[in-house]
């Protein structure tokens, strides 16, 4: 049953990775890769990291993808002008896969020969009794303490400097204070004025 | 549901399952049409019409004419659409939408599939219903629908921050992912609730309306409705659709709005609990005391239901920064504040 569902999940997420870089429409790709992202969350809930498998599904597939597809849309892509540098950049782009399809090759076969693989253990032995989101928690947030603040820090300091790049204070801009809309008054707000007939208002 | 007894067979546990999830579908779907005419009936008391009262007694049967209605029309997909995705956006909505009641807890052992991080089960799902609008809305491939899915998506997306915050508290007091185990601990009358219990509930109470206020900016309900925002986009990301996909567009809005109101009864309202103590139900036979939990949990989300339906009423539509404000300058600090003290009476108070 496990190994049924193990076949379907990862022959989707191949597939689905190979149409992400053939689609012709970036759009289908976005959405090929958040079909992508959603294969590899099963695969984790295979692998009985259901904690790991929520956080990747809220976080690329809920936030990230939604995102990138948002940026993606809004791009007026010209089709036929994809196709123009394909030659020119096809050896760039081949050494750089090249490279990163060694480091994978040789990151697998580590794993494979040395690392926790080998010993054909689980990929998260915790105590019996433990669920692996406290698993998790207990781990991040007492021997890895100082790591994972430090790329807390790091996402910190990417933020902010999105903001002080697109930041920029316009004059003369008259902003809603809801506050001060609400704490008007009708004395505040209005004067009573009487009238004698024949006569305008006058300040 | 998980007071039958499952057979060790795979063959006999799927198909169980199989047949409970078919019964969940169907009750829903027969809820759903009601909520439909509920709505309406609502909106129009408040401004003293009748509302639907033609097919069927007090027009009870209306949801279900629409239904035929929708069905037997054309379907029209316009000529400039992306034909496949225009007609999986709608499946994808309704499918998210139903896969979240996966995990809902109706009655004590009721739910289908217990899972230990069912919170978060809830957000990524509730998270991925986003994309059947701005699927739907590119598709179109016209203004007024792309307008509405990204005003959609900036909406979603800002408002499932402050979501997942006012979920932290609860999880937070509760010490647990678990659906089941969140309402088990509010046992024993409502000043156990998580929205009453009494130390916490200088924090939990506003994250409670908070959270309310969140789930109809999350459901586009007025008055966030801007997606489909009327008197600006037309009908926003719905103007191509006809015939059934539109229904099922509908299907799924409504469907999300009552799992959020069956959510917001589980997380603070304690869910299937009674509002008093109620421990004689424990001589009862377990049936009787299944139905009766049963029974609160479907008055308390009809409650927030009734709710949703008088905000729509009486509440004015925000305009679009008002609603990002709102989002992100008061609900965001608000929440993350909540979370903040929330941590601090696990770990320093009473019962830390």
């Amino acid at each position: 049953m496990q190994a049924v569902a193990f076949y379907i999940l990862a022959l989707v997420s191949v597939a689905a990775a190979f149409l992400v870089i053939t689609a012709k429409n970036p759009v289908h790709s976005v959405l090929y890769l958040i079909t992508v992202f959603f294969s590899a969350a099963g695969l984790f809930v295979l692998l009985g990291a259901e904690f790991l498998a929520m956080l990747l599904v809220v976080v690329y597939v809920g936030a990230v993808a939604v995102l990138f597809l948002f940026v993606v849309m809004m791009l007026d892509v010209d089709f036929a002008q994809f196709r123009e540098g394909f030659a020119r950049y096809l050896p760039l782009g081949g050494v750089v896969g090249a490279v990163l399809l060694t480091e994978i090759i040789l990151v697998a076969m580590t794993v494979a020969h040395t690392g926790a693989a080998a010993k054909n253990a689980l990929p998260m032995a915790s105590a019996p009794g433990v669920s692996n989101t406290e698993a998790i928690g207990q781990v991040l947030y007492t021997d890895y303490f100082y790591l994972f603040q430090a790329s807390g820090l790091v996402l910190l300091v990417a933020m902010i400097g999105a903001i002080v790049l697109t930041l920029r204070h316009r004059p003369g801009v008259r902003r809603q204070n809801i506050a001060k809309q609400v704490a008007r008054t009708p004395k505040t707000g209005m004067t009573i004025v009487q009238i004698k007939p024949g006569e305008g208002v006058s300040e | 549901m998980g007071g039958i007894a499952y057979s060790n067979n795979p063959l006999i546990w799927s198909l169980l399952t199989l047949g409970q999830i078919l019964l969940i579908v169907v009750i829903v779907l027969i809820t759903v049409a009601f909520v439909i005419l509920a709505d309406r009936k609502i909106w129009a008391a408040v401004q003293w019409r009748k509302g639907p009262n033609v097919v069927g007694p007090f027009g009870l049967l209306q949801s279900f004419a629409d239904l035929l209605k929708f069905v037997l029309k054309e379907l029209v997909i316009p000529s400039g659409a992306d034909k496949f995705v225009f007609l999986l956006a709608p499946v994808i909505s309704v499918v998210f939408s139903f896969a979240a009641w996966a995990v809902m807890p109706f009655a004590p052992g009721w739910v289908i599939s217990n899972l230990n991080v069912g919170v978060l089960y809830l957000l990524a799902i509730s998270s991925l219903g986003v994309y059947g609008i701005i699927m739907g809305g590119w598709a179109s491939n016209s203004k007024y629908p792309f307008l509405g899915a990204l005003r959609s998506a900036a909406q979603m997306v800002s408002y499932e921050v402050s979501i997942g915050f006012i979920l932290i508290t609860v999880i937070l007091l509760s010490g647990s992912m678990n659906l089941s185990t969140i309402v088990e601990q509010q046992n024993g009358g409502f000043w156990h609730w998580h929205a009453f219990a009494l130390p916490t509930i200088v924090v939990m109470f506003p994250m409670s309306v908070m959270f309310f206020i969140s789930f109809l900016a999350e459901t586009n309900r007025p008055p966030f409705d801007l997606p489909e925002a009327e008197s600006e986009l037309v009908a926003g990301y719905q103007v191509e659709y006809s015939s059934t996909a539109y229904l099922l567009l509908m299907l799924a809005e409504y469907t999300n709005i009552v799992l959020m109101c069956c959510l917001i009864s589980v997380l603070f309202f304690g869910g299937w609990h009674a509002p008093f103590p109620d421990d004689f139900i424990k001589t009862w036979p377990p049936i009787a005391a299944h139905l009766w939990a049963l029974m609160w949990f479907v008055i308390k989300a009809m409650f927030w239901f009734f709710m949703v339906a008088m905000v729509k009423a009486i509440v004015p539509r925000y305009r679009y920064d008002q609603l990002m404000r709102l989002g992100w300058k008061v609900f965001l600090p608000a929440s993350l504040v909540g979370v903040v003290l929330v941590a601090a009476w696990r770990v320093f108070g009473a019962q830390g």
